[in-house]
């Protein structure tokens, strides 16, 4: 047999390694190497965490390939990037840039308001963000290979990504106890493909492994998002923006690992140093929602 | 086969939902191991593919290391798959947690970043011949480079363009080591073969 690459497989089986671990957002090499000392599965490297996103304003693009490059130099470890949602340009270029994973982002301004980029073009696989099923397997038929629940990025207010990681995994649970002859009208109300909708509900579980990101600061917060049922987590502001990322960076990846064990949980949560400072979801106003970009 | 077999799969991070399920379907008791104690009973343990630092730091903060070497040295039989493979490793030419179990050298991401891993069809010693041979998952792969005296190669690459005939599937004694994911596919082949090696090791 020939050698296949860019399969669907290859692309979902690398999430598959990924999983019950931490993907954390760094901004500079130095950064990387802290993540990846402090056991990281995954780096995102970006120009700023979602936090100076939110706090900057103005237009948020596709981060300068020259310090993509120096993050993935430093590192042994997969190294992700974002690409502005629809804007299949920025994709390519990550690509040709050797990254392993590619996010299609509602952090980063969207470049369309229509369509999101058609992710089966790519041999370089696609994370992309949901807040429901419908949105989860709309993406999948785009041909994302892993999604992340949304949560609501740079707040350090878990309240959305369980809300949505709630919605998810609810919404399966609801499809497998549903009698097969309602599941045509069930794939037209969520707006998803009646075949995913289908395999998801043989599966009990998304086709592709789906982490939470988008306001874990805590190593609780990680366990919490892990005992509801998701498979890793994503942190962004919630490392570099506390006061001991080392020491905080760690204690999330140990709090994610042994996500059943309190003592445990309890034993790495101990004088972990200032918390980032938060902002609660509720207090946003509609524009301000990253979660809402996207559909 | 013995059903009443208790088999760990070291779960501290990575892909070990795979390797439980397919031991399940042999018939055997798939445990998830995450702490020095969970190793009680077991007659043998998996070591996922995953990120090999990750897998390593975790095992070093809840002193998995030493208890992991002990076990082996009761000859019960270990496999680690890509990342499990180099944790099993002496040598991968950088600083990283090992165990230093196997008389391997590895290559971290011997074939490049993702848009280079591969699938492709193998023989393998004493689990799949030329005509039946094994589709094999390369994710981000390490190669093994050079094998000690006592270890025996299970596979190779073959020789094309810029990938030399790297070997990746190895055995010495009761320690096993790919550096593809029989577990991402649906042939039981290779879960089979290292279930053989604790029935010898009950002999």
């Amino acid at each position: 047999m020939e050698k296949q690459i860019g399969t669907v497989k290859l692309k979902r089986g690398l999430a598959e390694m990924l999983k019950g671990g931490v993907i954390m957002d760094v901004v500079t090499p130095e950064q990387a190497k802290i993540a990846e000392e402090a056991g990281a599965c995954a780096v995102m490297a970006l120009e700023r965490v979602p936090a100076d996103i939110r706090a900057d304003g103005g237009v948020a693009r596709m981060s300068d390939p020259e310090m993509i490059i120096g993050i993935k130099k430093a590192v042994s470890i997969p190294v992700m990037a974002k690409c502005r949602i629809g804007h299949f340009v920025e994709a390519q270029v990550l690509e040709s840039l050797g990254i392993d994973y590619i996010d299609e982002s509602e952090v980063l301004t969207p470049a369309d308001e229509q369509f999101h980029v058609n992710k089966h073009d790519f041999k370089v696989p696609f994370v992309c963000g949901c807040r429901n099923l419908g949105e989860a397997l709309r993406r999948i038929a785009e041909g994302a290979a892993m999604m992340r629940t949304k949560g609501e990025a740079g707040t350090g207010d878990v309240v959305e990504a369980v809300r949505h990681a709630r919605s998810v995994l609810g919404e399966i649970r609801r499809l497998q106890t549903m009698p097969a002859e309602e599941l045509v009208s069930f794939a037209r109300d969520i707006g998803a493909p009646y075949e995913l909708v289908k395999e998801t509900r043989e599966l009990g579980r998304l086709p592709v492994v789906n982490f939470a990101a988008g306001g874990i600061a805590t190593p609780a917060d990680a366990a919490l998002m892990m005992q509801l049922g998701v498979d890793g987590v994503f942190v962004g502001s919630g490392i570099f923006k506390s006061g001991d990322p080392a020491k905080r960076a760690r204690a999330i990846v140990m709090a994610t690992t042994h996500y059943n064990d309190p003592k445990i949980i309890a034993e790495v949560s101990r004088n972990l140093g200032e918390p980032m400072v938060g902002r609660t979801a509720s207090s946003l106003a509609e524009g301000e929602k990253l979660a809402k970009r996207g559909w | 086969m013995n059903p009443q077999i208790n088999i760990g799969v070291l779960a501290l991070q990575g892909a070990f939902r795979e390797h439980i399920k397919a031991l399940q379907a042999l018939g055997v008791n798939a445990l998830e191991v995450r702490l020095p104690h969970q190793l009680h009973g077991l007659a043998g343990i998996i070591i996922p593919g995953g990120e090999s630092t990750t897998i390593g730091k975790l095992a070093v903060q809840y002193e998995l290391i030493e208890p992991l070497r002990a076990f082996s040295a009761q000859g019960k039989p270990v496999w680690g798959t890509c990342a499990g493979a180099i944790f099993l490793s002496k040598e991968v030419g950088r600083n990283q947690p090992l165990l230093h179990l196997m008389d391997i050298t590895v290559q971290r991401n011997a074939f490049g970043s993702q848009i280079d891993s591969f699938e492709t069809d193998l023989a393998i010693q004493g689990v799949a011949d030329a005509e039946h041979p094994f589709h094999c998952i390369f994710i981000r792969a390490p190669l093994i480079e050079k094998v000690g005296a006592q270890v025996r190669v299970l596979a190779r690459l073959p020789q094309d363009g810029n990938t030399t005939n790297g070997i990746v599937a190895a055995q010495q004694g009761h320690l096993l080591a790919t550096s593809f994911h029989p577990e991402l596919t649906n042939d039981l082949r290779f879960h089979q073969y290292f279930l053989s090696l604790t029935e010898r090791n009950h002999e």
